[in-house]
């Protein structure tokens, strides 16, 4: 992998003007790739996934050379009906559109950080990875008092032109005070056997209010890995919603600072998953100061061979008094050869906290089933009728109500 | 009131903080295979069980000291250590009591465990550890009748090496982690119990540690083999004198419950915790794990855990047997500069299998404490259940409490529920109880015992007085 790497990154340097300075950064980050390697379950954080497995087994050889010089169709067929948005498209990673229409153009500012360098907060190996391969990454400003009036869809697509290959994103994310925004991933793949590695930064102000709708619904044999990272100051809000469900394999991770007096994070994720898919979600919440807030409801449906895990830490600095952090998560376990792995964790420094987890996994009652088929409804639709009820709780808890019928809709959840 | 104040004055230090004064044997400092065999020659041991030290020793040279854990420690120089110390007069083993050293019977007699017939515990036998050995066992005619075997280890090899050769090592093997397999090559003493099929033991069982020796590291194995429908409850106690250097315990505890037996195990751990500043104190890194093996069998651990600097253990049910049944109930409380990364481990292996896991954490002054559990139910598990409650107590803001429970759930027809939470006493808790005339610290007693009760009533009658006040006192001082 390491002559692929070297030869790859040669390619990628060649594309970008890049001081001597800053191509030494980025070689800096793939020695520490290298030297790293994929991380496997030897890392705590990678216990229940072992990604350098799992490439190995459903990849086998990636390649990370991104030719971005020929543009690509945009199919204006993919786009959401039905919902007016503004949009930025990225095929095979490549960004192809950059769409405001709905917005006022001076409140919004897009800064191409292409040629910069710019540090990511987490030393892992995939951020090593990300930082040394990625040769677009635009900074998203929101201006002081502006509210987005549309949403903004991010479509994630791939198609069949790529295979093997390591995809890496970055976006930055500025909310200036009192400004909000609401942002949908939106996944797309029709390409098989790829390997994308996205990182999002977050930096909310005063009072600015972040939606984050992740939603990876579409069928598709590729590997996903996603960070999130969201700073937060005062009376701040942020709101995160993951839907895995599509991919092959899919990890997101989310780690929020809560820095800020009065700003709340709140992480809802569903996991509908089936034959032989393998999800996570990783959430770390560090309430760092005074009367923070955090909630997070996780809710699992395994069919087949799936499995999926969720690992959950509500750290609490000693500064932090009066923090209230909430973490559930409940799977349903439909096959015998499904399998939840669960790690909620509290790390709690300061004692006028109120902090509790739960976590609870098994199958349907018997009980809840015998109840609806004395009703008239056969098996079948019982068991449908209670995972509806099951995962409406959780789209329940989305507090955008365009977004939340348009998920509800994509995903045939009734009321 | 004066003379609960008196009282509370009299425990308010660790109250077993005395040395005896008594000569040593001792092994050479240091650790390699002639200080082995030279435990295992002192002990007359048979060949076998020196291959199973010197295997577990092979192994042992392989491993790496684990650092996962919550509480770090400055750095064990494994060379600077003596692995064998008895008092010399134990040489030569006395035939009865009256041959041992008196000075040893005024120890245990100073720590409220009188070993002379006429002052015995009522109901409780009792085999006595100081240091490297076993000095007396007490009721042992009494349980012979019954066929039971209570005994140091050391004897039980001699005397029933069959038994001994059967299970030693068969929960915990020689090839397990670091500090257990260091216990399988240098352990000196401990208990061995054998209940046979059908009995009910009439007693309970106890065994009562006592660290006495500076430098020394304390290495005991205990093993309780319950056969097909028979039941014992074993009780353990422990306390060290107050040293400024940090002496390290890592001990052995290997449980087996074959069809429909039940082993009911209870810790009381009171080493010495170290000063107000965390100077000196106990490590306490014990492997305990019980093996459900037959049918219908139970294990059920008790621990209230109040001493010690560092307390680092996972008391663990392997539910082998259908139906069999583990549990966990613990107490833990730190105060001043105590760590603790305690919980348990309940691998769901048979059908039909339940665990239920209640921990209560306590954190005061500048402690740390972390709940560390893992319920892993296998898809042969089917229709299985766990519960787990994990609370913890926050009193004061320089401490920390901390929850890591791992679960996995590997079959649809089994059931895990997990809850936790961490609070600090809420002021109308403490308004209520002052309003009705109780003191600050009487009103925090009352709570904590409240919190704690769960755990409480599940230890046995004489142990359950005690623990009561442990608790009480390991929390003085840290209301304000």
């Amino acid at each position: 992998m390491k002559e692929q790497l070297q030869k790859d990154f040669d390619n990628t340097i060649r594309n970008l003007t890049l001081s001597q300075k800053d191509i030494e950064i980025k070689k800096f980050y793939l020695d520490n790739f290298i030297n790293k390697g994929f991380p496997n379950r030897r890392e705590e954080d990678w216990k229940f996934s072992d990604l350098n497995q799992i490439i190995k087994k459903n990849i086998g050889e990636l390649s990370f050379y991104s030719d971005y010089t020929s543009t690509n169709k945009v199919d204006t067929s993919a786009f959401v009906d039905g919902l007016e948005h503004n949009k930025i498209v990225f095929i095979n990673g490549r960004i192809e559109k950059i769409d405001f229409d709905y917005e006022k153009k001076d409140q919004i500012e897009i800064i191409d950080q292409s040629e910069t360098i710019n540090k990511f907060n987490n030393n892992s190996s995939l951020s090593d990875l990300n930082s040394a391969f990625t040769n677009k990454s635009f900074k998203i400003v929101v201006k002081k008092d502006y509210q987005l009036t549309k949403p903004l869809i991010i479509y994630h697509t791939t198609n069949s032109k790529i295979w093997s290959k390591n995809i890496n994103l970055r976006l930055n994310f500025e909310l200036y005070e009192n400004s909000s925004l609401r942002l949908i991933d939106l996944f797309k793949d029709t390409s098989e056997k790829n390997f994308l590695n996205i990182f999002y930064n977050f930096d909310l102000k005063e009072n600015s209010v972040l939606k984050n709708y992740k939603v990876d619904k579409f069928e598709n044999k590729n590997i996903k890995y996603s960070f999130n990272n969201i700073e937060q100051d005062k009376n701040s809000i942020s709101e995160t919603f993951i839907l895995s469900s599509g991919s092959n394999f899919c990890k997101n991770e989310i780690n929020c600072n809560l820095n800020g007096e009065y700003s709340s994070a709140f992480v809802n994720g569903i996991f509908s998953i089936n034959n032989n898919k393998h999800h996570e979600i990783r959430t770390i919440i560090n309430h760092l100061t005074e009367n923070t807030k955090s909630y997070q409801l996780i809710k699992s449906v395994l069919e087949d061979s799936s499995r999926a895990a969720y690992q959950g830490k509500i750290f609490v600095n000693p500064k932090a008094q009066k923090t209230d952090g909430y973490q559930l998560s409940k799977a349903l376990l439909l096959s015998k050869v499904s399998e939840f792995n669960a790690k909620p964790e509290l790390e709690i420094y300061a004692d006028d906290v109120k902090c509790s987890h739960g976590s609870a996994s098994g199958s349907l009652s018997d009980d809840s089933i015998f109840y609806l088929m004395s009703r008239g409804l056969n098996y079948q639709q019982s068991t449908e009728l209670l995972i509806n009820g099951f995962l409406l709780d959780v789209v329940e808890k989305i507090t955008d109500p365009e977004v939340k019928n348009l998920i509800k809709n994509m995903i045939g959840i009734k009321e | 009131m004066d003379n609960r104040q008196k009282e509370i004055d009299n425990l308010k230090d660790y109250k077993y903080g005395f040395t005896t004064d008594i000569e040593n044997t001792r092994a050479p400092k240091g650790l390699n295979e002639d200080v082995i065999r030279f435990i295992s020659n002192i002990k007359k041991e048979p060949q076998w069980m020196l291959d199973f030290r010197l295997k577990a020793f092979e192994r042992f040279k392989q491993l790496k000291e684990p650092d996962w854990q919550k509480p770090k420690y400055p750095k064990i120089d494994y060379q600077d250590l003596y692995y064998y110390s008895a008092p010399k007069s134990m040489k030569d083993k006395p035939k009865n009591l009256d041959d041992l050293d008196p000075k040893l019977l005024e120890t245990y007699k100073k720590l409220g465990i009188p070993l002379q017939e006429q002052k015995r515990l009522n109901g409780i036998a009792v085999d006595a550890v100081f240091d490297s050995v076993s000095v007396a066992t007490t009721f042992r005619e009494e349980l012979t009748k019954q066929g039971i075997i209570f005994c140091p280890i050391s004897e039980a090899i001699q005397n029933h090496p069959e038994l001994v050769k059967k299970y030693l090592g068969s929960v915990i093997p020689v090839t397990d982690h670091f500090f257990a397999t260091l216990n399988s090559a240098v352990f000196t003493d401990g208990s061995f119990a054998y209940i046979p099929e059908g009995v009910r033991c009439p007693m309970e069982l106890s065994t009562y540690f006592r660290i006495n020796a500076s430098n020394t590291g304390q290495f005991e194995r205990t093993l309780i083999v319950a056969d097909k429908g028979s039941y014992v409850s074993y009780l353990e106690g422990c306390t060290a004198p107050m040293r400024d250097e940090n002496q390290l315990h890592a001990a052995n505890v290997e449980l087996v419950a074959l069809d429909d037996a039940e082993i009911k195990y209870s810790t009381v751990q009171n080493w010495y915790p170290g000063d107000k500043d965390g100077k000196g104190g106990i490590y306490n890194f014990v492997t305990k794990r019980g093996l459900c093996k037959g049918k219908n069998s139970k294990i059920s651990w008790t621990q209230v855990e109040t001493g010690s600097a560092i307390t680092w253990k996972y008391p663990s049910c392997i539910l082998k047997g259908d139906n069999s049944v583990g549990e966990f109930y613990s107490i833990a409380i730190t105060n001043n500069h105590q760590k603790a990364d305690t919980g348990t481990k309940m691998i769901h292996l048979g059908k039909n299998t339940k665990s239920k896991i209640i921990s209560k954490g306590i954190s005061a002054g500048f402690s740390d404490m972390t709940y560390r559990g893992l319920v892993d139910i296998s898809s042969k598990a089917a229709n299985s259940n766990n519960y787990t409650q994990c609370d913890s107590l926050l009193m004061g803001s320089k401490c920390g409490a901390h929850t890591v429970p791992y679960i996995r759930n590997k079959n649809s027809e089994s059931n895990i529920a997990h809850e936790a939470t961490t609070s600090k006493i809420s002021e109308e808790q403490l308004h209520y109880c002052q309003q009705r005339g109780l003191s600050p610290e009487e009103a925090v007693g009352l709570i904590v015992n409240g919190f704690c009760k769960e755990v409480l009533q599940q230890l046995p009658m004489e142990f359950a007085v005690e623990a009561q006040k442990l608790v009480g006192i390991s929390l003085e001082g840290s209301v304000g």
